[in-house]
């Protein structure tokens, strides 16, 4: 692989940045609007020497994967929003049992089947509480297939670095359009290899825990003989029933996580400085709502954006932040308010938080956040002739 | 359900007294598993197989679902995970193709491996991955006390059949093999010793292998279905209820209607799936 540019689909730039972040397995099940990502994994893998699976469901391929991780391998599976409540149940293994790996949901319109074809923004919540139990979630809402590119390989580098699932939620809009892409030099965008114990396998405890990081895991077959389960355990890895340990690992496995938001959440942010109205969008929404910022802003309006690439753990602080100087914050998104829950709650009300909320299966349209912010009343599935940059609601 | 009319000379030496602690994770032990539950004669059959192999446990990696013999793997000393209800198979296919070097043995139950398990139960001996299965078959979940699985006999008794179970049970092997399993055998946990030999055979054979191994519960199948005592359970339906294949071979078919076969079932040979993604990355990279 050398830098190149490429014109691309989403779903393709996503396989393209998973072999960047050196993954070399996966395993699926095909499942509209996600299809192409497992089959760009069939044609590319076996040109590296990679390891590519169709598995005889969506449960089997998030469980194939799981099992190549704890091989030594580097994994992912893809689906849609069908298939990512199937894998639900092993979502929560992989948080439990602390594997590393990569899932990638292409969101399309449900509930249940839905309407296979169309985009949406529904699985956000999801994505947080799919599972059962409180369990940590990553999870990565790239808006363009560039950055769908790049957020691939961070997706793979923060799984190896907190040894966690993390998720790349984007929808069939990103999944399907074309882009062209720049694909870097190999070494150009850092990479983060799966650290290996250095103790002596005697001395190996998979889940000892020092200075607030847990132990690296060592891959099957390397003389590190240990075991995994779903079940509350120890150090060792072995079951256990302590009480206060069962807490303790529980609280660990969310805050290992919630404490290094720093790390893990990455926001986009224009003209907040002075915003009086902040759109606050990922994904797809975040398209229109850049468009409509700028636009508005070319007008005289004071707009701004907070953009994030992280929608778990929430970017919180950033929310916070803009609800002690914005008068109201927007929230565009594909669904019916979930994340502008998630909103209000930080703004905890400091000001107004609005919402657009859009599920027929046509992305937000740029006007209709452009009257948002005037003011001037949204119905969500008109899209509005013109903008009046006078108007005041 | 006989397809090999004779039993296969076993090259295999027996070793006295064996010492099974090189395999065991002592400090794990005791076992879960109730007195007379016959998990226990499963797991060493198997230890003294793998012992005869002379596989080294850094090379072996052992896989389960959930329920009683899907605690197995916690107990050896190899490279083990222990997943989720049924789902062992598609598992321990991540563990093999990603590492082929590895050994892969799946233990699993009768409702583990045919009713919530089944697809991938199907898929795997499809797929033709080399690992061995092992089906501890003993007709009910006992880890939740005592509910009727897929292989429960028709009529028998369970908490979720009470007056008598009115559904056909699948045949482990019958399924095995039709979805294209290259080995199929049955054991008993009575027969300890044949077991040992028909798993020597299936850990050695090269693809998916299925072991069914009648196994008892007495704790619940047995105090459902009026078994007196767990030897009685035993003999009943895995001494008296089982002939083995050489048997079968001798016998008229009418005497043996109603008799379930044991020993090896079923022979194929057929390309292992890591060795045939091997030729086709072969082909993909020289072109």
């Amino acid at each position: 692989m050398s830098k190149k540019k490429i014109f691309v689909q989403g779903n393709e730039a996503c396989i393209q940045g998973a072999l960047y972040a050196g993954c070399r397995f996966y395993a699926g099940y095909p499942i509209t609007p996600s299809t192409e990502v497992m089959e760009q994994m069939a044609a590319n893998l076996p040109k590296v020497g990679g390891k590519f699976i169709q598995m005889e469901d969506e449960i089997g391929s998030i469980a194939a994967i799981v099992g190549a991780v704890a091989a030594g391998e580097k994994a992912m599976t893809g689906t849609s929003g069908p298939g990512f409540s199937l894998k639900q149940e092993i979502m929560g293994y992989a948080a439990m049992a602390e594997i590393p790996m990569v899932v990638v949901n292409v969101m399309r319109a449900g509930p249940s089947t839905g309407y296979p074809t169309g985009p949406s923004q529904a699985d956000v919540m999801q994505a947080k509480w799919g599972s059962h139990g409180d369990s940590p979630s990553v999870v990565l809402v790239p808006s363009s297939v560039q950055e769908l590119f790049y957020e691939t390989i961070r997706a793979f580098n923060l799984a190896e670095k907190y040894r966690t699932p993390v998720v790349i939620l984007f929808d069939e809009v990103i999944g399907h359009m074309r882009e062209a892409i720049t694909i870097p030099e190999p070494g150009e965008v850092e990479v983060i290899e799966r650290a290996k114990p250095d103790c002596a396998p005697e001395d190996y405890k998979p889940y000892e825990v020092k200075d607030g990081k847990v132990a690296p895991l060592a891959a099957f077959g390397t003389g590190y003989r240990y075991h995994i389960t779903g079940l509350y355990h120890a150090e060792d890895g072995f079951p256990t029933a302590d009480q206060q340990y069962i807490h303790d690992t529980n609280m660990r496995l969310v805050n290992k996580i919630e404490d290094n938001k720093a790390d893990i959440c990455e926001n986009e942010e224009l003209f907040l400085e002075d915003a009086e109205t902040v759109v606050f969008a990922y994904g797809v929404s975040a398209k229109s709502a850049k468009f409509a910022v700028k636009e508005l802003r070319a007008a005289g309006i004071k707009a701004g954006l907070l953009r994030p690439k992280t929608i778990w753990p929430f970017p919180s602080d950033a929310v916070e932040k803009i609800s002690k100087t914005a008068k109201k914050i927007i929230v565009p998104e594909m669904n019916l308010g979930q994340i502008h829950g998630e909103v209000e709650r930080y703004a905890a009300g400091r000001c107004e938080v609005q919402g657009i909320f859009r599920v027929d299966t046509e992305p937000i349209h740029p006007k209709q956040i452009m009257n948002a912010v005037l003011g001037v009343p949204v119905e969500p599935t008109v899209i509005p002739d013109v903008v009046d940059f006078t108007a005041r609601g | 359900m006989t397809t090999e009319a004779t039993a296969r000379t076993v090259p295999y030496k027996e070793k006295k007294p064996f010492d099974y602690d090189p395999y065991l994770r002592q400090g794990k032990l005791p076992h879960i598993w109730c007195a007379g539950c016959g998990h226990g004669i499963v797991l060493k059959s198997l230890l003294r197989a793998i012992d005869a192999l002379g596989w080294k446990n850094d090379d072996i990696s052992m896989v389960s679902g959930i329920g009683c013999s899907s605690r197995t793997p916690g107990y050896v000393d190899f490279n083990t995970m222990h997943t989720l209800h049924g789902r062992a198979f598609a598992f321990a296919t991540g563990v093999k193709f990603a590492n082929p070097k590895l050994n892969v043995i799946v233990t699993t139950g009768d409702g583990d491996a045919l009713a919530i398990g089944g697809n991938h139960f199907i898929h795997a001996a499809r797929r033709n991955m080399d690992m061995t299965i092992l089906v501890y078959n003993n007709y009910i979940y006992g880890m939740t006390s005592g509910q009727g699985s897929p292989t429960m006999p028709e009529g028998a008794v369970s908490t979720t059949s009470r007056f008598g179970s009115i559904e056909p049970p699948f045949d482990t092997c019958e399924l095995a093999k039709t979805a294209g399993a290259t080995f199929v055998a049955r054991g008993t946990a009575f027969h300890a010793q044949e077991l040992e030999k028909t798993l020597y055979e299936a850990l050695k054979h090269k693809g998916t292998s299925v072991v069914d191994i009648l196994d008892s519960c007495p704790t619940y199948y047995g105090r459902f279905n009026k078994h007196k005592n767990v030897s009685e359970m035993m003999k009943s339906i895995e001494k008296d209820g089982t002939i083995s294949v050489a048997q079968a071979a001798k016998l008229p078919p009418e005497k043996t209607e109603g008799k379930i076969v044991r020993g090896i079932l079923h022979r194929a040979e057929r390309l292992e799936y890591c060795d045939g993604y091997q030729n086709l990355l072969d082909r993909v990279q020289n072109k």
